[in-house]
């Protein structure tokens, strides 16, 4: 191996056998006899946790695969999925911000208008990208890509992947809270398809600004919360260590979030998360796009913004009893 | 950042007083500003707004006495106050979830954070929502999302300026993401209320923060703030841990928003019928 492989918690045991594994093996490369049957249930004793750790991952594990540096990025999927992206830049009024993505593809035939949120690879590209939490003008650019595809009748695609907006002194100042209320009333009026999927990381109204569609997808793993789980943590059991039962509490997988009717859908993950094996995740995410497109291309769009609507606006859960 | 620090704030004097627990305190009780540390007596507080006479602090108010200092007497009459919030997500923290709802209740007299209804401002026929704070920091759930939606369709439907006076941390942790999404409900109802022409004044008070703020708080024709009122998206401490920094004085104060081009103008309490009454006149006639 030649990096540091980053582990996750709930991993270590795996990893254990997984070295012990490696051993046993330039053993036998050193021509140590007797050990190919070790080897063997070694490595069925590994294929069989890996399955158990996977098939059963808490909420906070799916937080922490959903954060997992090696997961693939909006960038990887709009190379796996679409062809001819062409990136546009800046939102016309204060700068270019790296922490969006987006711009014109194809999707097969079809024109489309991808909007992600953009995380980096490698610590110098997520500074750069400032950790895919964008500040008011990467909303802004957001914004002013969706108005192009809606000028174009071209159906938008929003990739979400973001711990939240940025909470910061230039991000207050130019108004992140306007930026992100105007992408909510504005994608809510456009008369083309709108198609969200949320790919590891949705934190808050952050992400939610890129949420308003016709569809909302989730991977597996993704999971999409009102507030992160150490947030939630420490303000209401004012203790930060509490995360994971925070994580528990908020429902923010995307199984709990499908029984909600958050979400319409949820896109499987291999074994291990997204990472393990990005091109079977991405056509998973390529065939509920089509899928997507295909049904809600049927739609004259006033229905389309009428259905929109109809979607948010049962969303809730309160009593009322007749007076 | 949902409701953020204000579960960390001292209570002391910016609490909420309900109308009962207020009249048990004398004329002459003192109370020492938050802000300048003055003495003030209750009396004089209360017939200045609750606004400090010495340095122009807006205290908290409740939102029935925001509701009086709006509306022509008698002329407000409230709307879905039989609505109250569920337990979707059976949330249990260092308390659950019912358990917070039934302390607040008790504690304000309230239902929810939110009073909509309709009434007159000096003879306009109004749409007024009113958050209160006091009621688990104003956050918006289902219910809020919900009545504040209806009043914007009611406000639409029949062509009736919409006032929606805010103070709140933020989305309501304790329903998760049908918290999150009231943000996109009513911001989406809101973009028919522009499209029927309807005029819609929003008045950010002390504090508004969060969800609310990145909703339909900002989405009005014309945005007022009062006085000295904290506004922003993120809270002050979620962004001091993130830039580890002190932030400097004045940081999303009113004024700093005004200057910064985020809102109107900066209203003074004791202004602020007056000034709704003349934008009114401009949009209405
Ligand atoms: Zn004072």
């Amino acid at each position: 191996m030649n990096m540091a492989r980053y582990v996750m918690d709930f991993e270590r045991p795996l990893v254990k056998l997984e070295s012990r594994l490696g051993e046993l093996k330039k053993l036998r490369a050193a021509g140590q006899p007797d050990i190919a049957e070790e080897i063997e249930y070694l490595e069925k004793q590994i294929k069989k946790l890996h399955q158990k750790i996977y098939s059963s991952l808490t909420p906070w594990q799916k937080v922490q695969v959903a954060r997992h540096p090696d997961r693939p990025r909006t960038s990887d999927y709009v190379g796996l999925i679409f062809t001819d992206f062409v990136e546009f830049h800046g939102d016309r009024l204060f700068k270019d911000d790296p922490a969006i993505l987006g711009g014109p593809a194809f999707l097969d035939h079809r024109r489309v208008m991808i909007v992600g949120h953009q995380k980096g690879k490698d610590t110098k590209e997520n500074v750069a990208r400032n950790f895919g939490m964008p500040h008011p003008e990467g909303y802004r650019k957001a914004l002013r890509l969706m108005k192009l595809a809606d000028k174009f009748d071209m159906p938008i695609i929003c990739f979400i992947d973001t711990p939240g907006a940025y909470p910061g002194i230039g991000a207050e100042e130019r108004g992140q809270a306007v930026a992100i209320a105007g992408n909510l009333l504005e994608m809510g009026q456009f008369s083309v398809p709108i198609v969200a999927v949320n790919i590891g990381e949705g934190g808050s109204g952050g992400a939610l600004a890129l949420g308003v569609a016709d569809r909302v997808f989730m991977l597996a793993n993704a999971y999409y919360s009102v507030i992160s789980p150490e947030g939630c943590a420490s303000i209401l059991w004012r203790d930060d260590s509490k995360a994971s039962e925070a994580a528990e509490a908020l429902c923010l997988t995307a199984d709990k979030l499908l029984d909600f009717e958050i979400i319409d859908g949820i896109i499987e993950e291999p074994l291990g998360g997204a990472h393990h094996d990005p091109d079977f995740t991405s056509q998973g995410i390529k065939k509920v796009l089509i899928d997507s497109l295909g049904e809600l291309g049927a739609y004259p769009s006033d229905k389309l913004v009428e259905e929109r609507y109809r979607r948010l606006r049962k969303i809730g859960c309160f009593r009322e009893p007749t007076p | 950042m949902p409701i953020s620090e204000w579960f960390h704030r001292k209570e002391k004097y910016t609490r909420v007083t309900p109308p009962s627990e207020k009249k048990e305190i004398p004329e002459g009780t003192c109370i020492k500003c938050d802000a300048c540390g003055g003495v003030i007596f209750q009396g004089e507080l209360e017939r200045n707004y609750r606004v400090c006479p010495k340095c122009d602090f807006h205290f908290r108010i409740s939102s029935w006495d925001r509701i009086n200092l709006l509306t022509d007497e008698n002329s407000f009459s409230e709307l879905d106050s039989n609505l109250t919030s569920e337990d979707p997500l059976n949330f249990v923290a260092a308390k659950s979830y019912p358990e917070n709802l039934s302390q607040a209740k008790e504690k304000t007299g309230l239902r929810e954070a939110v009073i909509t209804g309709e009434g007159r401002l000096d003879d306009h026929k109004i749409a007024l929502a009113v958050m209160d704070f006091g009621f688990i920091g104003g956050s918006m759930g289902s219910v809020v999302g919900e009545k504040v939606t209806r009043l914007v369709e009611r406000a639409t439907k029949e062509k009736t300026s919409l006032i929606i006076v805010c103070s709140s941390g933020g989305a309501r942790m304790q329903e998760g993401m049908l918290s999150l999404m009231q943000m996109a409900k009513t911001s989406a109802t809101l973009a028919k209320l522009h499209e029927a022409g309807v005029p819609y004044i929003s008045v950010l008070t002390h504090p508004t923060t969060g969800g609310v703020t990145a909703s339909f708080a900002t989405l009005a024709d014309v945005i007022l703030a009062e006085k000295n009122a904290l506004i922003g998206f993120a809270g002050p401490r979620v962004i001091e841990q993130t830039i580890k920094q002190k932030l400097p004085k004045g940081f999303q104060t009113s004024e700093f928003l005004l200057e910064h081009g985020m809102v109107d103008m900066v209203v003074h309490r004791k202004d602020l019928k007056a000034t709704i009454s003349k934008l009114l006149d401009f949009f209405v006639g």
